[in-house]
């Protein structure tokens, strides 16, 4: 029997490798159970309302007539708006860290972008209500509505209540910032440097370099870091909550008060008394769901085929 | 086709480069300047209403002056406590698989499906939690809440503990194994301990994380106005009573919410630094 000591897998070994694959299973397992979790507490509104729960407006929870759309509406525009403020910037830091910073300079900038990252939602909120709103209400709207004469444009249009789509895309631009940079910032690093060296050697100034032979090299992990940025966006809760005014109506007023999905769920959870309403918050939780998972695997894909064909 | 465009001379060419170069600085000057903004109001406004009666006084009803946030204080400490036993071993130990069976089917799947999971907005994980803890017992819980987070630490935690292990030196593991340690104690005593300070920083930072969390933790902990520390009565934390706080009518609870954010955050960061220290007194031995 002295085979099975030196062939087959002690019993210590055995125990060892079922925890660790339990643990490693038990992944998955969540995952799966987090789906179903959710699909059953939407069910019975999803059922009520078939498609119609995605494309109408109504909202009435006393009459138990319950339409998604201006949340779906809310989530998709407050983070675009996100990512159309945050994507220039962000890769502006991240090639700065990756290419420009002095070595002195690289380690302090990356942390304090980080930083962002570490803030509790909570806070932002909290910075939101008390400093961005009223910010925007007394200084930024009358500008551009005013001074800009954009008040007649749909876009600005309407009174300047304060907590709109426009504060929510903003404190969202500010907390997906430091997600976007620091993704892209890997990306580049992972661009080789004779890729670097032989645009220089052409003769490409700096930026020629950058714009010519570093970005379009990593384009698709780029690309991967906003939308994991969106990712982030479209599920961001607290913060949007606390500024976003909350209100079921499509508008196309970035000055107007508005609602995401995250926000109808958060905001009416405590309040809601019958079943219907229940369900159709979680019915909200389940698209949410659908839309991340979908903008997630697309992330991380494009994010692993840059990083893939640096290592090779 | 360019040799009909004018070629710019190297000067325009050098100007524009600079240009350029002088807009990621710009950019890298805006992306700090929302934090330096955050960070000097918090401790403007927190450290004015901060005091001693914050960590130890229960909160007072609407009209009172003064007041705390202890049972908060105290909720969110015991949350992270049951996140972390629940969440810490098993996102170690399937670390342990994911960075033992680098090229396996199963680890690959196991991979990306952790940071599927870490990219979920919270809320979700609030949803299921709420749908399979709280609903099923028809009552809130401090348990439920722990659970919530666990759920987030997990993924968190295996990456990290996944990338610390592969730093070990394979030579390392093969000199245990050739002295005739079987595979799991090689593996619990000569790689993971070699990893430890690494897995401690992974640690650290997905307890920093889940801290300041709160969308999942109104489905399921609830908050609870009194003191509490039943695992199976709703419980109160800090973001929470912060949340609560910033969006009420009163003057009073405005301030209370602007401390408690302060304390909040200088949770967070404090976590946060401990888990750098941790890394960097390990790189400093020669590691990296």
């Amino acid at each position: 029997m002295a085979s099975t000591q030196l062939h087959g897998a002690s019993v210590g070994d055995r125990i060892y490798r079922y925890t660790t694959t339990a643990f490693a299973l038990s992944i998955p397992l969540l995952l799966v159970l987090l789906a179903f979790e959710v699909a059953v507490a939407a069910w019975p509104a999803l059922k009520a309302f078939h498609l119609g729960f995605l494309t109408s407006s109504a909202w009435d929870a006393v009459n138990g007539t319950f339409g998604a759309a201006p949340a779906i509406y809310g989530t998709i525009v407050s983070s675009l708006l996100a990512l159309l403020i945050a994507t220039p910037l962000a890769i502006g830091v991240a090639i700065f860290l990756s290419e420009f910073a002095p070595s002195w300079l690289r380690q302090p900038v990356a942390f304090l972008v980080d930083l962002l990252a570490a803030i509790p939602s909570v806070v932002y909120g909290l910075w939101g209500i008390f400093v961005l709103v009223p910010f925007l209400r007394e200084q930024v709207m009358p500008f551009l509505a005013d001074r800009l004469h954009l008040g007649d444009t749909p876009l600005f249009s309407g009174p300047a209540y304060g907590p709109s789509m426009l504060a929510a895309g903003l404190i969202l631009a500010i907390m997906v910032l430091p997600y976007i940079s620091s993704v892209t910032r890997e990306v580049l690093m992972a661009v080789p440097r004779s890729q670097r060296e032989a645009a220089l050697a052409l003769g490409a100034t700096r930026w020629e370099m950058i714009w010519g032979a570093v970005l379009p090299y990593a384009s698709s992990g780029v690309m991967g870091s906003v939308i994991l940025g969106l990712g982030r966006a479209l599920g961001e809760t607290m913060a949007v909550t606390m500024v976003i005014g909350n209100r079921h109506e499509i508008s196309s007023s970035l000055f107007a008060p508005g609602y995401t999905m995250a926000s109808v769920i958060a905001n009416e959870f405590s309040e809601a008394t019958n079943d219907m309403h229940l369900s159709a918050l979680m019915a909200v939780g389940a698209v949410l769901l659908a839309i991340t998972l979908m903008v997630n695997i697309i992330a991380r894909w494009l994010v692993w085929r840059v990083e893939r064909r640096g290592q090779a | 086709m360019t040799s009909r465009a004018p070629r710019r001379s190297i000067r325009a060419r050098r100007a524009r480069s600079a240009a350029m170069v002088a807009l990621t600085v710009v950019a890298a000057l805006l992306a700090t300047l929302p934090l330096v903004l955050i960070l000097g109001l918090l401790l403007k406004q927190g450290a004015s209403s901060l005091n001693w009666a914050f960590f130890t006084a229960m909160p007072k009803p609407v009209g009172e002056t003064g007041g705390g946030m202890a049972n908060a204080l105290a909720g969110t400490l015991m949350l992270i406590a049951i996140a972390s036993a629940i969440g810490l071993p098993v996102g170690i130990g399937a670390g342990m698989y994911l960075a033992e069976h680098r090229g396996g089917r199963l680890a690959s799947v196991v991979r990306f499906l952790s940071d599927v999971l870490n990219g979920l907005p919270s809320i979700v994980v609030g949803i299921f939690a709420w749908q399979f803890l709280v609903r099923p017992v028809k009552h809130f819980s401090a348990l439920a809440g722990g659970i919530a987070l666990a759920a987030m630490m997990i993924p968190l935690v295996a990456r990290a503990t996944e990338e610390m292990i592969r730093l070990v030196p394979n030579s390392l593991r093969e000199a245990a194994l050739a002295l005739g340690y079987p595979r799991w104690r090689t593996s619990l005593t000569v790689v993971l301990r070699t990893a430890l300070p690494g897995i401690v920083t992974g640690a650290l930072v997905a307890v920093a994380r889940i801290a300041g969390e709160t969308a999942p933790l109104l489905f399921t902990a609830f908050g609870n106005q009194f003191w509490s520390t039943s695992l199976t009565q709703p419980i109160s934390a800090l973001p929470l009573q912060i949340f609560s706080y910033a969006i009420s009518p009163y003057e009073e609870w405005h301030s209370l919410a602007w401390a408690g954010a302060l304390v909040l955050l200088a949770l967070v960061l404090v976590i946060s630094l401990i888990a750098r220290y941790v890394t960097r007194s390990r790189f400093g031995h020669g590691h990296d």
